[in-house]
């Protein structure tokens, strides 16, 4: 029994019954199928994680941020800019507590280098009803290569706990034709 | 070496059991159910507060409760309990004294003091930093500390469990090798060095950090040493439960493992590769590379996962081997139709076993997937996930062992036996539903650790689908059946401690099920092990997980491209 020292002494001599080991195989083999479709996808999947990312600060990120705003600010929303940024250029969007800061809107099917950075304590970047999720960190610029498909209003979530605003920090994203 | 241990012989199992070991086992135990018994409260009041119709606690209250909950369950109750298991598991199983009882008494006390201080610190409001306390957000200092002191009481608990097994060689209590749930507590064991290391590494600097002394700690530097504790301390739940399923079914139907180097092999695999798992939270973080998230979060080529689908058919193959041997050989299914669902051990057990695989096991391997991340991360997919694996997995194999220690470490005969039989069923398929809407709610996109999915103090607003408003009105209904299945547990444990018939010394308890024989028994020949139900159930497993795998690959390939 499991409870009391293996009745043959020289266990590990035993033969492995025949059922264990086709399911051992088997198992074996759908681990690396798993594995090899995490590779495949970088490949031939369209999202991936660029994993880019620059360490730099709340005021040089903020800074960044402020320059692309008050360059191609188009309307202004709850008293936060609504900025429509030009296709394959570099698009800045602040968490802080508890914002999304500024209000993007983007061209469908078109690129955007999207950064995001926090300036102050970890955020979770949350966008609905697309459902991408991702980890923002303070200190860090992440940066993705995103292509809206659809048009539409979309929201951004913080899905970080991020004290007693929390649930109010949300955002706004849009794209148009 | 002069001992004067104290033993009683056990008249169920001829085993000697050390006074000292069994009164640190109870000890530990208890407490472990008092600190259930307050997590499960807050549980339930988070639960009802998500519940968009009930919306119970202010704010502040739920970020409190949350901490509170995630603390004293995922911490002090499961600990407190694995420390008993150690015990149990080296000195009573083993035949041997437990080594430094007086150690075991300190770090009892160290964990209940830690515990103790780490609930004062949230209470007193101004560390509502979650389970987690991600840097920069701070909380009290004795919030660090209190943790701390628990996670040092701890290791001298498994310091004591190694010396144990030391012991017991040396003065040749056992013949041979260690028994099988021995050797999953001692995997278990071995695991619980590596996450109050990773534990250390982190807290002590965060508690300097706190007091001021250190001025700064990078918060991805933090999350991935902390989860190198956070994720680490769930499989040592992990090897305890799956320790625990082959214990039950050997003192209840007097399973034999169908190979004891293929089950023990499988345990070396969580060894060998759980402690990458701290990568499953840091899929869609800045700064680490594809290469570093691929190779650990799938431990390596998924060898852990290996380790837990070969325990997942070893273990109903044990059982089924063992019913079949006692003659239930009709059919496919006779072996499972027949077994003891009666027995709050066997059916605690059994459903474990089942949601454990199930339900947490492929959702974990789904949400671990680099890219399938990016649609799960963070949302209630997440404690959807990790209720199947750590309430439905790990607290009802606890709650099932929990149905045989009574009579034979605390002696006493269980009361409200008709509230015993029921209680797994009512707590599991609570559970389940709490698992099971969680993870909806997360698929549709609804955040975790969120007050108001309404959003209705917001500047801009947003409308989760209607769905995800169902789903979280069934998981406050499922929350209060798991409740009702947590009391039923409290009054029986409790009252059987404190009312429950003494057992005299000399008087042997009803263990296994009627008809199995108590002889330790093997199988002849392991050619002529047959186990087609299980075969059977492992199938269908296979099936679902490829199945559900695949799907969520297509619910990514919907979302907008990202590079």
């Amino acid at each position: 029994m499991a409870i009391s020292p293996p009745s043959e002494r020289i266990w590990w001599n035993q033969p492995v019954p025949r059922t264990e080991l086709v399911w051992i195989i088997v198992a074996f083999l759908w681990g690396l199928v798993m594995f090899f479709m995490m590779i495949y996808w970088h490949a031939a999947g369209e999202q991936n994680l660029s994993n880019e990312a620059y360490r730099t600060t709340p005021q040089a990120f903020a800074q960044k941020a402020q320059e692309m705003a008050e360059a191609y600010t188009v309307r202004e929303e709850a008293d936060i800019p609504v900025v429509h940024p030009p296709p394959d250029s570099d698009v800045y969007l602040i968490a802080r507590l508890w914002q999304w800061w500024p209000i993007l809107e983007l061209e469908k099917d078109k690129n955007y280098r999207l950064h995001i950075s926090s300036l102050d304590w970890q955020h979770g970047f949350s966008l609905q009803p697309v459902n991408i999720n991702l980890q923002i960190h303070p200190g860090y610029d992440m940066v993705l290569t995103v292509r809206p498909t659809e048009t539409g209003e979309f929201s951004v979530v913080c899905n970080e706990f991020c004290g007693i605003g929390h649930h109010n920090m949300i955002g706004k994203m849009y794209v148009v034709e | 070496m002069t001992t004067q241990a104290e033993f009683r012989t056990c008249p169920t199992t001829g085993l000697q059991v050390h006074l000292s070991a069994e009164r640190l086992i109870k000890a530990n135990a208890v407490v472990a159910i008092v600190f259930l018994l307050i997590g499960g409260l807050f549980g339930l009041l988070v639960a009802l507060t998500r519940w968009p119709a009930v919306h119970i606690l202010p704010a502040d209250w739920f970020y409190l409760a949350l901490t509170a909950h995630g603390l004293d369950v995922l911490i002090v109750w499961i600990i407190f309990f694995e420390i008993a298991v150690l015990y149990f598991a080296s000195a009573v199983l083993l035949n041997c004294r437990l080594a430094t009882p007086r150690m075991g008494w300190l770090a009892f006390i160290l964990m209940l003091v830690g515990a103790i201080i780490v609930n004062v610190a949230v209470l007193q409001g101004g560390s509502s930093v979650m389970f987690t306390s991600y840097v920069p957000m701070q909380a009290q200092p004795h919030f660090y500390l209190g943790i701390i002191l628990f996670a040092v009481g701890a290791l001298i608990g498994c310091f004591i469990f190694f010396g144990t097994l030391v012991i017991a060689r040396a003065e040749r209590t056992y013949e041979g090798s260690i028994p099988l749930v021995t050797f999953g507590a001692l995997t278990a064991a071995i695991i619980a060095i590596f996450t109050i290391a990773s534990g250390a590494i982190i807290l002590i600097p965060t508690l300097l950090w706190s007091l001021g002394y250190v001025n700064y700690i990078d918060p991805l530097m933090y999350k991935t040493v902390w989860w190198a504790m956070g994720h680490s301390s769930q499989q040592i739940n992990v090897s305890a439960h799956v320790a625990i399923w082959y214990a039950i079914a050997a003192m209840v139907l007097g399973a034999k493992p169908l190979s004891e180097k293929v089950s023990r092999t499988a345990f070396l695999f969580y060894i060998l590769f759980l402690q990458l798992a701290s990568a499953h939270h840091l899929l869609v973080e800045p700064g680490l590379s594809s290469e570093w998230k691929i190779f650990n979060t799938s431990y390596a080529l998924y060898l852990a996962v290996l380790g837990s689908l070969i325990h997942g058919m070893t273990v109903p193959g044990s059982i089924e081997a063992a019913q079949r041997r006692r003659g239930l050989t009709n059919g496919m299914f006779e072996w499972l139709r027949k077994a003891p669902w009666d027995n709050p051990a066997f059916s605690g057990m059994f459903l474990s076993l089942v949601m454990f695989g199930f339900l947490g096991g492929i959702s974990g391997v789904v949400m671990g997937t680099e890219q399938l991340n990016l649609i799960m991360h963070n949302t209630l997919y997440v404690p959807g996930h990790f209720h199947a694996t750590v309430v439905a997995g790990t607290t009802l194999a606890f709650m099932a062992i929990t149905y045989l220690l009574l009579p034979l470490i605390f002696r006493r005969e269980l009361i409200l036996k008709g509230w015993a039989k029921a209680q797994p069923y009512v707590f599991g398929i609570g559970v389940a539903g709490i698992s099971l809407f969680m993870m909806g709610a997360g698929t549709l996109g609804v955040s975790r650790r969120h007050w108001d999915i309404t959003f209705a103090d917001a500047a801009l607003t947003f409308d989760y689908p209607a769905a995800a408003f169902l789903m979280m009105g069934l998981n406050g209904i499922f929350a209060i059946l798991a409740a009702v299945g947590g009391v039923m547990f409290l009054a029986v444990a409790v009252g059987t401690v404190f009312f429950g018939r003494r057992i005299g010394d000399t008087e042997a308890v009803e263990i296994a099920a009627p008809g199995v024989a108590k002889t330790i028994a093997s199988y002849g020949s392991e050619e002529e092990i047959k186990i087609p139900g299980t075969v059977v159930l492992v199938a269908v497993f296979f099936i679902a997980f490829v199945l559900y795998y695949f799907v969520n690959w297509k619910y990514l390939s919907d979302v907008w491209p990202l590079s």
